[in-house]
C-alpha cells in the first residue's frame, strides 16, 4: 500500500497547521528570545514595540492568567521568563500583531536589561557545581569494582558527542482559534497534542476541556516537537485568549533554531577490560549529559542512554552512571534515538579502544560479546532472543565481510593520499516509553451506514507513515477495502489523554487500540449477522473482500448490506478502545525491572573512502540486515530505515552544533549548520530483513521501525577512524563526534598544526560573520 | 516607489504595485494563498519554496527554477511564474507518480519544492534523463525523512514516463504539462517592458539577491530599491581581443554552460557542483559575486586567479581595475556609490594554460567554503612561466595570493619550491577562528589545498608520498 498522503503531499495540498484557511482577523505573533544566555531581568521595554502601527499587544509573564508553568517532568520551565534567563533565546515576550512582519518588527523594538549571571555550558563543568537536574542513575549488574582484576587488560577513554539540530522541514508553529464559552482551539505542530492541551490549560487556568488540540499532520518532529512544540502551542493560545482573535506562531529558521532544543551533547568517561581473548569482563561509564536549561525530557533520555549503554552486548559486571547537567543553553529535548545513541556510542568506542590495544579488528570483539539469548542486560530484563546473532552473522555472511576487509587492506596498501576505512555497526534497541504508564493510547472507530469508516487515533502522521499504518491495519482487520477507511485528524476532544508519537512506538500502541475498536464493532456485527442469516456460531463469521462469510463459505450478505441492516437493527457502530503495552515495569527503586515490550535488533557495515590530504571524505555504502518482524508495509519501514541511517550519518559526521561559552547558538541557520543533501548519502544502500522474527505485541507481526535505523549511522564514525588509522597508524585520536573534515585534517597532521602554532603572524578580526 | 509589476502566475495575470522588493515566497503564501510553496529556511538552503521562472527570448519561453525566498517579486515583470499549483493536472504528473510509487515522500513538507525542480528539470529542451540529471535536480533541496535514495530511484520512473521527450512542448504534447504554458510566449510579448531605472541611487541594487535577501531581509521591503536584472543588456558573455567580456549579471548557470568559458575553464561544470545548487546557480549573478566581496565568494577566487579586470560604470564614463586590487580591506571595495559593475573581463589564457579550483567546506557539496583556492598556471616541463593564485577564508579580502605567484613563477615545480611557496603563503594569509573552522585549521587547509591542487597539475613532479615522507 502506498502512503495514503503522497499524492497530496506531491501536488501542494497536503495542510499543515499555517495552510488552513486563514480566519478574517487572524492577528500573527512573534517571540522576543532573551539576548543573554543566564542572567537577572532588570528591564524590560517593550513600549516601543506597542508603538508599531499594526501591534496589537505584548504579551509577558505578567498576562499569563494561570500558573506560568510547562515543565513535562519536572515543573521548572516558564512559558514566558520573568525574573530569571536560563539560556540565550528563552521567550520573555510575545507580540500579537496585524502581520507577521509586523509582529518581528514589534520584536525588534524590544530592549532588556540584565544582570549578568555565570554562564554554564559544559556540562562536567554544571555536574561540578552541583548543576543536577533530577538524581543521578546508576544501573549495575555483577561486581564491577572486583572484576576490573580479573581482566588482562584495562582501557579508559573519555567520549565527547555533540548534539545535533532536528531540521524537520517544517518549523515550530501553531494557530490558536478562539470558540464560544471559553474554548480555545489549537492547530499545533506538535507529537504531543495531550501535551499542549494540558500546558494551554495550565496556562490559562483552565481545565483541560476547554482546550482542543487538533492536528492534521506534521512536517517532521524526529523528537522535536514531542515536548517543545508545548510552548508555541500556548504562546499562540495566550495570544488567542488576550485578544479574543485567532492568533498565529510560526518560527523562521532562524527562531526555531536558536529558542529550541537539540539532541543531547554528552560527555562520558569509560572504563573497559577484557580478557586477552577478547571477552569484556568490565564495564563502567560515567555520562554526563548537556541538559540544557530546564529538565524537559532530559531525565527519559539519560534513562534510555542507561538501557543502552551496553547496545548488542552481554557484559556481566557493569556500572552504568548518568546525570543530567544543567547548562545555559535551550533545553535539550528528545531526538529519535532518545539517548540510545548516546549510550550506544560510548560502547562502541570503548570496544574499539580494546580491539586496538588487542591488535585485532574490531568486529572480532564485537562477535565475541554478542547478546545471546537469555542474557541479562544490567538493569535485570533478560534478552529474549538470539536475533542479535543471527541479524550479525547474517550481516557478516551476505555481505561477504572478509571480501570487504581484503578489498580495504589491498586498497590500502596501493594508495597513498587515499584511505578506505569499514566498520560493522550492531544496534539492539528496546522498545516502549521506558516510562511504563505512558505505553497506552485509544481509537475511534465509527462505521456508517453506506459502510464507509472513520478511525481516529492518537498518534500523529509525523512522515513516518503512521496514517498508511492504521489504515492498513483497519483494512485488515475490518477486511474491506481501504478505500472505505478514512483516518482522520488527531483530535483531543475524540481521543484524551494520548501519550506523544515518540519511542517508535505510535503503530503499535495505536494499531493495536485500532483493531480492539474494530473488534468489538465486528463482534457486534456478528452476533447481529447469527440472527439475520440464522447461521450458528458467531466465531464462524468472517470479512474478507467486503463480503460476509461463514466457515469460509460466502453467506451472500456484504458489507454494505450487513452494516445498513444492523443499523436498522439498532447495532451501535461505532467503538472506542484502549491498548496499553501488557507485561512491561519498572522500579527506580532498585533500578530493575522489564521496561521493553522486545528489543529491535541489526546490524550494518559501513565503507568510506577519505581524502587524507583535504579530510573529507565520502560514505561510499552502508548494508543492513534489520530485523523488521513482518513488515507491515515495506515501502514505509525503507523509508524510515533509510531517512533514519541520514541522520545517523549525520550526527556523527557533518553535523555540528557549536555554542560560543557565552551561551549563543553559532550554527544558528542551515547555511552554517549542514544536514545530508543528495550528494552525501552513499550511492550503494543495500537492507535485508531479517525473517522469521515476528513480533507477537505488534499488529500484525510488525515490529517498531522508526529510531533503531538512526544508529546504524554511528558505524561511519568508526569506518572513517579505520581509514584515518590506515593513513596515520602511528596515531591516537580522540573519540569525538562529529567527525567532521575539520577534526579529520587535524587529527591527520598534527605536526604541520605545531608549525603552524609557530608562526605567529597577526591576525585580523572580522566585524561580523560573513556569507 | 509604486512600481507596477506585471506577470504571469500559473495561469493568471498578475499586476501589483507591491513594493518590488518583498519576496516571491511571501507574495504567494500571504497574497496569493498559494500555500504549496513552503518555507523551510528562509535562504535558499532547503529547495522548499522552490518555484518555476519562466523567460520570453525570440519568442519561446525558458523554463528554470529559483528558491522563491530570494528572489523579488519586482524581477517577474514580463515574466511566467510556475508553482506546484500551476503544475497540477486532474491526474498526477509523471514525477508525481514516481514520487508516489517510490514512497519518496514522507512528512510531505519538502516534496512540493521537489516536485518542481525535478519538473522543471523535464521541462529543459534536449535534457536527458539520468541518475545525474535527478540529483541535479535534487541539489537544492533538503529533505530530512527519506535519506534520498526513494528520491533519486525516480530515474526510472522518469525515464519510462517521458522517454527523454523533455522540453515543455514535449511535454504538453504528452499531456504532462497544464495547457495553458501553450499560451504564455504570446500572453508575455504583450506585458509592456518596465522603465529602466537610470542613473537612480537607491539603498539597494539587487542583482541576484542570494545573498543580500539573507542579509538585509528585513530592511529591503521598506527601502528603495533597484532590481537590476531587469537590465538584460547586463547578461551577455562575448569575445573581444584577448578578453572574455561577462556581463556583471550573468548567472553562474548562464557562465558556466557558456561554450567561451567552457574553453578557458574546461572544468567549470564540476566546480559548480561544489558551488551552489541549481536554483542558486539560475539566481547568483557574476557580479554580484565579486561586488558582495564575501572573503570566501567561490567565483570570485576563481577570478582572481584568472587575473579577471572590472568594468565600472558611472553616469559620466567607466574605468577598468583588476579585480586583484579591488578589494581594500574587509567588504570595502574600490568603487564608488555611483558606480555600478557592468563587465567582468576575462584574459583568454595561453593554449598551456591549466586551471584548477578546489574547495573544502563542512559538507562537500552546496556549502560555504572553509577555504577555497584557485590556481592559473602557464608552465612548459614543470618551469612555471605564468602563475595567478588566489584563496579566501583566509584574510578578510578574497585574495590574491601575490607573494606566493612571484616567488613561484619563474620556478621549476618540485617539493622543496611548494614547501618555499607554502611557507611565503603562510605569510600572506591571516585566517581567523569561525563557524566555518578555526584558524589553525584554515592555515593546514590552505596549505593542503596548495598541494593538492599542484599534485593534481604536476602529476610527474610531484606526489603525495614525498610530502609526508615522516608517517
Amino acid at each position: 500500500m502506498k502512503n495514503i498522503d503522497a499524492a497530496l503531499h506531491t501536488r501542494g495540498e497536503s495542510e499543515y497547521a499555517d495552510d488552513l484557511p486563514q480566519p478574517a482577523e487572524m492577528l500573527y505573533a512573534a517571540v522576543y528570545g532573551s539576548p543573554e544566555a543566564h542572567g537577572k531581568v532588570l528591564k524590560l521595554d517593550f513600549s516601543e514595540a506597542n508603538k508599531v502601527p499594526g501591534v496589537a499587544a505584548v504579551l509577558t509573564a505578567k498576562d499569563i492568567p494561570g500558573e506560568n508553568q510547562i515543565g513535562p517532568i519536572i515543573q521548572d520551565e516558564p512559558l514566558l521568563a520573568k525574573e530569571e534567563v536560563h539560556f540565550a533565546g528563552q521567550p520573555l515576550a510575545v507580540v500579537i500583531a496585524s502581520s507577521p512582519q509586523t509582529a518581528r518588527k514589534g520584536v525588534g523594538f524590544i530592549t532588556a536589561e540584565f544582570e549578568e549571571l555565570p554562564i554554564i555550558t559544559d556540562p562536567k563543568v554544571a555536574y561540578a557545581k552541583g548543576e543536577i537536574i533530577g538524581t543521578p542513575r546508576t544501573l549495575a549488574i555483577g561486581d564491577v569494582d572486583a572484576a576490573w582484576d580479573k581482566c588482562d587488560l584495562v582501557v579508559e577513554g573519555t567520549c565527547d558527542m555533540g548534539g545535533q539540530e532536528h531540521v524537520y522541514l517544517e518549523t515550530h508553529r501553531a494557530r490558536a482559534i478562539p470558540l464560544e464559552g471559553n474554548v480555545i482551539r489549537i492547530h499545533a505542530s506538535t507529537q504531543s497534542p495531550y501535551a499542549c492541551q494540558r500546558a494551554a490549560a495550565k496556562i490559562l487556568g483552565v481545565r483541560h476541556h476547554r482546550i482542543e488540540v487538533d492536528v492534521k499532520r506534521i512536517g517532521g518532529g524526529f523528537g522535536g516537537k514531542e515536548d517543545q512544540a508545548t510552548p508555541i502551542a500556548c504562546m499562540a493560545a495566550l495570544g488567542a485568549w488576550y485578544t479574543g482573535k485567532p492568533v498565529e506562531l510560526v518560527l523562521n529558521r532562524s527562531e526555531d533554531m536558536r529558542m529550541t532544543g537539540k539532541r543531547h551533547p554528552y560527555i562520558s568517561d569509560f572504563k573497559i577490560g577484557a580478557t586477552k581473548d577478547g571477552k569484556i569482563l568490565a564495564f563502567e561509564v560515567n555520562h554526563y549529559q548537556n541538559s540544557g536549561a530546564t529538565a524537559d525530557l532530559s531525565t527519559a533520555v539519560l534513562e534510555r542512554t542507561l538501557y543502552h549503554s551496553t547496545n548488542s552486548y552481554f557484559i556481566p559486571n557493569a556500572r552504568i552512571s548518568g546525570a543530567c547537567c544543567r547548562t545555559n543553553l535551550p533545553s535539550n529535548t528528545a531526538f529519535r534515538g532518545f539517548g540510545g545513541p548516546q549510550g550506544m556510542f560510548v560502547i562502541e568506542c570503548a570496544l574499539e579502544k580494546i580491539a586496538e590495544a588487542l591488535n585485532k579488528p574490531k568486529e572480532e570483539i564485537q562477535q565475541k560479546n554478542l547478546l545471546k539469548k537469555g542474557d541479562l542486560f544490567p538493569f535485570g530484563q533478560r534478552f529474549q532472543n538470539n536475533h542479535v546473532q543471527r541479524a550479525w552473522k547474517n550481516t557478516l555472511s551476505s555481505y561477504d565481510i572478509e571480501g570487504i576487509r581484503n578489498r580495504i587492506d589491498r586498497f590500502n596498501s596501493e594508495h597513498f593520499g587515499t584511505k578506505k576505512g569499514y566498520a560493522v555497526m550492531p544496534v539492539c534497541f528496546g522498545i516502549s516509553f521506558t516510562t511504563t504508564f505512558m505505553n497506552q493510547a485509544s481509537a475511534l472507530v465509527h462505521v456508517y451506514t453506506d459502510g464507509s469508516v472513520s478511525v481516529t487515533t492518537g498518534g500523529i502522521e509525523m512522515g513516518q507513515g503512521l496514517s498508511t499504518n492504521i489504515v492498513k491495519i483497519a483494512t485488515k482487520a475490518f477486511g474491506i477495502s481501504s478505500e472505505r477507511i478514512k483516518l482522520e485528524s488527531t483530535n483531543t476532544t475524540r481521543i484524551a489523554n494520548m501519550s506523544p508519537s515518540a519511542a517508535s512506538s505510535t503503530t503499535l500502541l495505536n494499531g493495536n487500540a485500532t483493531v480492539l475498536a474494530i473488534k468489538q464493532i465486528l463482534s457486534r456485527l456478528k452476533s447481529f449477522a447469527v440472527e439475520e442469516l440464522n447461521l450458528p456460531d458467531k466465531d464462524s463469521f468472517t470479512i474478507s473482500e467486503e463480503k460476509i462469510l461463514h466457515n469460509g463459505k460466502d453467506t451472500g450478505m456484504t458489507w454494505n448490506d450487513l452494516v445498513h441492516k444492523a443499523y436498522l437493527s439498532r447495532i451501535g457502530l461505532s467503538a472506542h478502545a484502549f491498548f496499553a503495552t501488557p507485561d512491561i515495569w519498572f522500579d527506580k527503586k532498585k533500578e530493575r525491572g522489564e521496561p521493553f515490550a522486545y528489543h529491535v535488533v541489526g546490524t550494518a557495515i559501513v565503507e568510506v573512502t577519505l581524502d587524507c590530504l583535504s579530510g573529507t571524505y565520502d560514505i561510499d555504502s552502508v548494508k543492513i540486515v534489520h530485523d523488521l518482524g513482518r513488515p507491515l508495509n515495506r515501502r514505509i519501514d525503507m523509508g524510515q530505515i533509510e531517512g533514519g541511517l541520514a541522520q545517523g550519518l549525520g550526527w556523527v559526521t557533518l553535523e555540528d552544533l557549536q555554542y560560543d561559552e557565552k551561551g549563543q547558538l553559532l550554527s544558528n541557520a542551515l547555511a552554517n549548520y549542514k544536514v545530508p543533501d543528495v550528494y552525501f548519502m552513499p550511492d550503494d544502500i543495500q537492507v535485508k530483513f531479517l525473517t522469521n522474527a515476528d513480533s507477537e505485541l505488534g499488529p500484525y507481526g510488525s515490529k517498531a521501525v522508526g529510531e533503531p535505523p538512526l544508529m546504524y549511522g554511528i558505524g561511519a564514525f568508526f569506518a572513517l577512524r579505520h581509514a584515518m588509522k590506515a593513513f596515520r597508524p602511528d596515531l591516537e585520536f580522540p573519540p569525538t563526534s562529529p567527525l567532521t573534515p575539520e577534526r579529520v585534517l587535524m587529527s591527520l597532521h598534527p605536526e604541520f598544526l605545531e608549525e603552524i602554532k609557530e608562526l605567529e603572524f597577526p591576525s585580523h578580526t572580522l566585524t561580523e560573520e560573513t556569507v | 516607489m509604486s512600481i507596477s509589476t506585471q506577470f504571469i502566475l500559473n495561469d493568471q495575470d498578475i499586476q501589483t504595485n507591491f513594493h518590488p522588493g518583498i519576496l516571491i515566497l511571501d507574495f504567494l503564501r500571504q497574497n496569493e494563498k498559494l500555500m504549496g510553496t513552503k518555507e523551510g529556511c528562509r535562504e535558499g538552503d532547503c529547495g522548499a519554496c522552490t518555484v518555476i521562472i519562466g523567460e520570453l527570448a525570440n519568442g519561446k519561453v525558458t523554463y528554470k527554477p529559483v528558491t522563491s525566498c530570494l528572489m523579488p517579486l519586482g524581477e517577474l515583470h514580463g515574466k511566467h511564474l510556475v508553482t506546484i499549483e500551476g503544475l497540477n493536472l486532474p491526474e498526477l504528473s509523471p514525477v508525481q507518480e514516481a514520487i508516489v510509487e517510490e514512497g519518496a515522500t514522507q512528512c510531505g513538507f519538502c516534496t512540493p519544492g521537489i516536485v518542481v525542480s525535478l519538473t522543471a528539470s523535464l521541462m529543459e529542451k534536449g535534457s536527458e534523463i539520468s541518475r545525474d540529471s535527478v540529483m541535479r535536480a535534487l541539489s537544492g533541496h533538503l529533505c530530512r525523512c527519506t535519506g534520498y535514495r526513494s528520491l533519486i530511484a525516480s530515474e526510472t520512473h522518469l525515464l519510462n514516463a517521458v522517454d527523454n521527450a523533455t522540453g515543455t512542448d514535449a511535454l504538453l504534447e504528452k499531456g504532462f504539462l497544464p495547457g495553458y504554458f501553450r499560451k504564455i510566449a504570446e500572453r508575455l510579448n504583450k506585458i509592456p517592458s518596465s522603465s529602466k531605472p537610470d542613473g537612480v541611487v537607491e539603498d539597494f541594487l539587487i542583482a541576484g539577491g542570494t545573498d543580500l535577501y539573507i542579509q538585509e531581509n528585513k530592511a529591503i521591503p521598506d527601502s528603495p530599491v533597484t532590481i537590476l536584472n531587469l537590465r538584460q543588456e547586463l547578461k551577455e558573455i562575448t569575445r573581444k581581443n584577448g578578453y572574455i567580456s561577462v556581463g556583471a549579471l550573468t548567472s553562474f548557470e548562464e557562465f558556466a554552460s557558456h561554450s567561451d568559458i567552457l574553453e578557458i575553464i574546461p572544468e567549470i561544470e564540476e566546480y559548480m557542483f561544489l558551488i551552489a545548487s541549481w536554483q542558486i546557480r539560475n539566481r547568483a549573478t557574476i557580479g554580484g559575486n565579486i561586488i558582495n566581496a564575501s572573503p570566501i565568494g567561490d567565483m570570485t577566487i576563481l577570478l582572481l586567479a584568472m587575473n579577471a579586470h572590472l568594468v565600472l560604470q558611472n553616469g559620466i564614463g567607466t574605468r577598468t581595475v583588476p579585480l586583484t586590487s579591488f578589494y581594500k580591506g574587509y567588504k570595502q571595495l574600490d568603487k564608488t556609490n555611483s558606480e555600478v559593475l557592468t563587465e567582468i573581463l576575462i584574459p583568454v589564457p595561453a593554449k598551456k594554460t591549466r586551471i584548477h579550483f578546489d574547495k573544502v567546506s563542512k559538507r562537500k557539496c552546496l556549502d560555504i567554503a572553509s577555504v577555497n583556492l584557485a590556481v592559473r598556471v602557464e608552465e612548459e616541463d614543470g618551469f612555471i612561466e605564468e602563475v595567478g593564485l588566489a584563496a579566501g577564508g583566509i584574510a578578510p579580502i578574497p585574495l590574491h595570493l601575490k607573494k606566493t605567484c612571484s616567488f613561484l613563477k619563474g620556478q621549476i615545480v618540485s617539493r622543496e619550491i611548494m614547501e618555499d611557496a607554502i611557507a611565503v603563503m603562510q605569510e600572506e594569509i591571516s585566517p581567523i577562528t569561525d563557524i566555518r573552522g578555526s584558524r589553525e585549521y584554515k592555515r593546514l587547509l590552505a596549505r593542503q589545498l596548495v598541494i593538492k591542487s599542484f599534485i593534481r597539475l604536476f602529476p610527474k613532479r610531484l606526489s603525495a608520498e614525498e610530502f609526508y615522507e615522516k608517517y
